[in-house]
């Protein structure tokens, strides 16, 4: 058997994370009940026009300029005309003639070392709805909660040739992406889609193969099988004649673990596209392209560089934190207000990771206040709170904004430094537990940690504890 | 047949009549079409609520041609408005005419509103494109329609158009407030008006007088007129005739039987329902518009035909741009004849044919007045010239 290479391009759609949709004012949030975020216009009924929302063009150059893409200044948007129930204009508005961004380049790292991935073109566009069957009574439903949600797509030159190097260029994209906040990229929701187009040829061949498209794969693991039985799929054909190779679109079935050919009449067809004269061209000034650029965050591995070099941290931690642009954003905000980088990230990754965790949160959802969380470290560090009133603290500034040290006096977390008062205490608590006094003279360390922690409850462990120590210590 | 397909208020004070190109949420809209029959927007459009917040109350409205892209109403799902005479007439302009209503609101890019006007002894603003919303009005080709209003006055029409025009944010092309303010402006004296030549030369003996009777009322009012050469503006019906053709196949798109409108009953598959609800539904005016419009539009085509109609309409702004600087106006027929009748329509290409007279300005989104069988087309947001013309040609008719 001759050796081939795989050779695959990606069309990767992205959901963009703004509050409404592209054309219209309805909500562009995940979910909700069926049509509950519709109104005329994202209906097809007649008589409206698109209005274009502006936050779509500034996610659409973030994109592109995480990307490396030059950016077109006079960007257009067009009409692509079929006719399926879940496009209720039976047109989709997307970018045809001049998408906003261009030519760029993603770099990815493998098992096999660092490769350039080339990006075509991003476009900006408005997803379709969803047919919802309802196998009891054999009719499908529409529900167009989602359309006229912002896309972007995404689509690569040809220049990956494995699952290895399709899963590492999807990372990257999801992390640049999430970190410039242009969208979550969850798979499971449908926020990051890929199509696979694929095709084989001999290794030294230069022409391409035949190529198929594959869409419906729902998780990363979902396309790597798919491109795993694509390809067998394909060499199978050339070397043993087994199917005659067609361009087609075909359907990945992931419980069957095989991809099949969509039906003609929902992939072939001419678009039809034109430009849509409701949507004046979107002209990008330089103050505008100059706000977005100015507005792009630091890549993951400079930050995490930084966080090294600069900061001290360890690899671990750093790494850690650039897992996530809002632990980044945190970390920074409070290491600004402390000065304690190690502190800041430890707070972080285990106090912060434990209470979302327990909220079954993912470190995206994030949300504290990262000034106030330096506020609260330094409360630790110079002994003004305890570490175990800190975390009860930390609770309360994860749901609301509260300025912590504020919210310690009013809720008595001070440790208080009055000797005088801590010795009270340790009086009436030794003279009312005798029993526990005589056997910790009779040779029962124990029974000292008892009474350290009646005192330490009657104090609301507002006190230095080696303090405590030393008077229970002097008083027994 | 009747003018009004539906019916409202009473006619005291100023009253407004809308062609069922403009939606109503208290009223059926049609579009002229089965497909819409009984067709109730949850809205109404922006210059019905301007109208009616300016005082104008609801007649009703108007019976249309089918998506209004035919020549005078002859296509409508509901049969096409004549006279007592039996000759065809555009609804609206025929209740103005009558004095049912103060003005009719239409929406133009096939110029059947100002046919209509101009041949039913009315007048017809087309006011510059972008100055008047097109929220709430059924999309024909987008790029080109503008909302129009017929009066049995110039300045009836502009005191109406005054109320509509400004800017919308619910419309993309609206323009900036500023801009929509110059369009209902007092008339300001004109000197020059050019007469299209050969498109003149191509309407029958009846029309040409017409122009010519227009010609001698603005010469005898110290108004110079001068014949040009229009070979660039002949070419607009075809150019405007593609692109419109394809705006309206990828408008009527949306009427595929599945969310509101006509279904079929006849149907097992998606397929079916939609090509049979659209084949029943929709006449065969507009069947043949919607198949041009999309052999335009493939891949084939594009750039031969589509790019190409484009390209015309610069080159036709450019040619229009040349002209207003010797000239305030530029005076040609509104259509091929005065009258039409119910036989002579019959033949479909007549709409295209008719673009010779009308789509110059429709292309261009140029200002037009259109009256007495002519119709007047001016620079972008100087319609405070072609008032001024427009009502020597008024005066001199009486």
């Amino acid at each position: 058997m001759k050796e081939y290479e795989i050779v695959i391009g990606l069309e990767v759609h992205i959901e963009l994370a703004t509050n409404s949709k592209i054309f219209c004012s309805c909500s562009a949030k995940f979910g909700g009940e069926q049509n509950e975020h519709v109104c005329p216009a994202c209906c097809g009924m007649p008589g409206m026009l698109p209005v274009v929302n502006r936050h779509v063009v500034d996610l659409g150059m973030t994109a592109g300029m995480m990307l490396g893409c030059h950016i077109n200044r006079t960007t257009t948007f067009d009409k692509k005309s079929y006719y399926y129930p879940d496009l209720p204009g039976s047109y989709q508005t997307t970018q045809w003639f001049a998408p906003v961004a261009v030519n760029g380049t993603v770099k990815i790292k493998t098992s096999k070392g660092e490769k350039d991935i080339r990006i075509k073109q991003i476009h900006m566009e408005e997803d379709a709805g969803k047919l919802v069957h309802d196998d009891w009574t054999d009719t499908t439903l529409v529900d167009f909660n989602r359309t006229s949600v912002p896309l972007i797509e995404i689509v690569s030159q040809p220049d990956l040739s494995s699952a290895e190097e399709v899963v590492a260029y999807l990372e990257r994209l999801r992390s640049l992406l999430r970190f410039a906040k242009v969208s979550e990229c969850r798979m499971e929701q449908g926020s990051m889609r890929c199509d696979v187009n694929l095709s084989v040829r001999p290794v030294g061949q230069k022409e391409y193969g035949v190529r198929t498209e594959m869409k419906n794969m729902n998780s990363i693991s979902a396309i790597e099988r798919a491109i795993a039985y694509e390809a067998a799929r394909h060499i199978d054909a050339i070397e043993n004649g087994t199917e005659e190779l067609v361009q087609e679109t075909r359907r990945w079935d992931d419980i069957k673990g095989m991809s099949f050919a969509m039906r003609n009449k929902e992939t072939a067809g001419d678009y039809r596209y034109f430009p849509d004269p409701n949507v004046m061209p979107v002209v990008i000034d330089d103050a505008w392209y100059e706000s977005i650029e100015s507005s792009l965050p630091e890549f993951p591995e400079k930050k995490r560089e930084r966080y090294i070099t600069e900061l001290g941290l360890g690899e671990y931690d750093a790494e850690f934190l650039t897992e996530s642009r809002a632990f980044c954003d945190a970390f920074e905000e409070a290491y600004a207000e402390c000065g304690l980088a190690k502190e800041a990230a430890n707070w972080l990754i285990t106090n912060c990771m434990n209470l979302l965790n327990r909220k079954q949160m993912t470190a995206d959802m994030l949300k504290i206040n990262g000034r106030a969380l330096g506020v609260l470290i330094k409360l630790v560090s110079d002994g003004t709170v305890s570490h175990a009133n800190a975390k009860k603290i930390l609770e309360v500034m994860f749901d609301e904004d509260i300025d912590p040290k504020k919210y310690a006096e009013e809720n008595g977390y001070i440790v208080s430094n009055d000797t005088g008062k801590i010795e009270e205490v340790v009086k009436t608590i030794i003279a009312a537990n005798p029993k526990s006094v005589a056997d910790y003279k009779n040779g029962k360390e124990k029974a000292l940690m008892a009474i350290f922690g009646q005192c330490m409850r009657e104090l609301k462990g507002n006190c230095d504890p080696n303090v405590l120590r030393e008077l229970i210590l002097k008083n027994i | 047949m009747k003018y009004l397909l539906t019916e409202q208020a009473s006619t005291a004070g100023k009253s407004v009549v809308f062609d069922d190109m403009i939606l109503t949420k208290d009223l059926p809209t049609t579009a002229g079409s089965k497909m819409l029959e009984g067709y109730m927007s949850l809205f109404d459009a922006e210059v019905v609520t301007r109208l009616n917040a300016a005082g104008y109350t609801t007649v009703g409205k108007a019976n249309v041609g089918e998506m209004c892209v035919d020549v005078l109403g002859e296509s409508s799902a509901f049969g096409a408005s004549t006279d007592e005479n039996g000759k065809l007439v555009g609804a609206s302009a025929a209740l103005v005419a009558k004095g049912d209503a103060t003005v009719a609101i239409g929406l133009d890019a096939g110029g059947t509103p100002r046919r209509a006007a101009a041949l039913g002894g009315c007048v017809c603003v087309k006011p510059t494109y972008g100055t008047v919303s097109r929220f709430g009005t059924v999309s024909i080709a987008c790029s080109g329609e503008t909302v129009t209003v017929t009066a049995k006055t110039v300045a009836d029409a502009r005191e109406a158009l005054a109320a509509i025009a400004g800017h919308d944010e619910k419309d993309g092309t609206s323009l900036a407030e500023e801009k929509c303010a110059l369009v209902a402006q007092a008339p300001v004296k004109a000197s020059r008006v050019a007469i299209a030549k050969s498109i003149t030369e191509s309407a029958d003996a009846e029309m040409r007088a017409k122009v010519a009777s227009v010609r001698a009322a603005l010469e005898k009012n110290g108004i110079t007129v001068e014949e040009i050469d229009d070979t660039l503006l002949q070419k607009a019906g075809t150019a405007w005739g593609i692109l419109m053709s394809a705006e309206l196949c990828n408008n009527v798109s949306r009427y595929d039987g599945v969310k509101y409108g006509y279904r079929t009953k006849n149907y097992k598959t998606i397929d079916e329902l939609y090509t049979n609800s659209r084949t029943e539904a929709f006449g065969k005016l507009l069947k043949t518009v919607i198949l041009y419009g999309s052999e335009t539009l493939s891949t084939e085509n594009y750039m031969k035909v589509y790019d190409k109609a484009l390209r015309m309409r610069r080159v036709i702004a450019e040619r229009f741009a040349e002209i207003f600087e010797s000239f305030d106006a530029v005076l040609m027929p509104v259509a091929s004849r005065t009258v039409f009748c119910p036989k002579c329509v019959a033949k479909y290409t007549l709409a295209y044919d008719e673009q010779l007279y009308t789509a110059p300005a429709s292309i261009t989104g140029l200002p037009a007045v259109a009256l007495d069988g002519v119709q007047l087309v001016g620079k972008a947001f100087e319609e405070n010239k072609l008032y001024y013309l427009a009502e020597i040609v008024e005066k001199e008719a009486k």
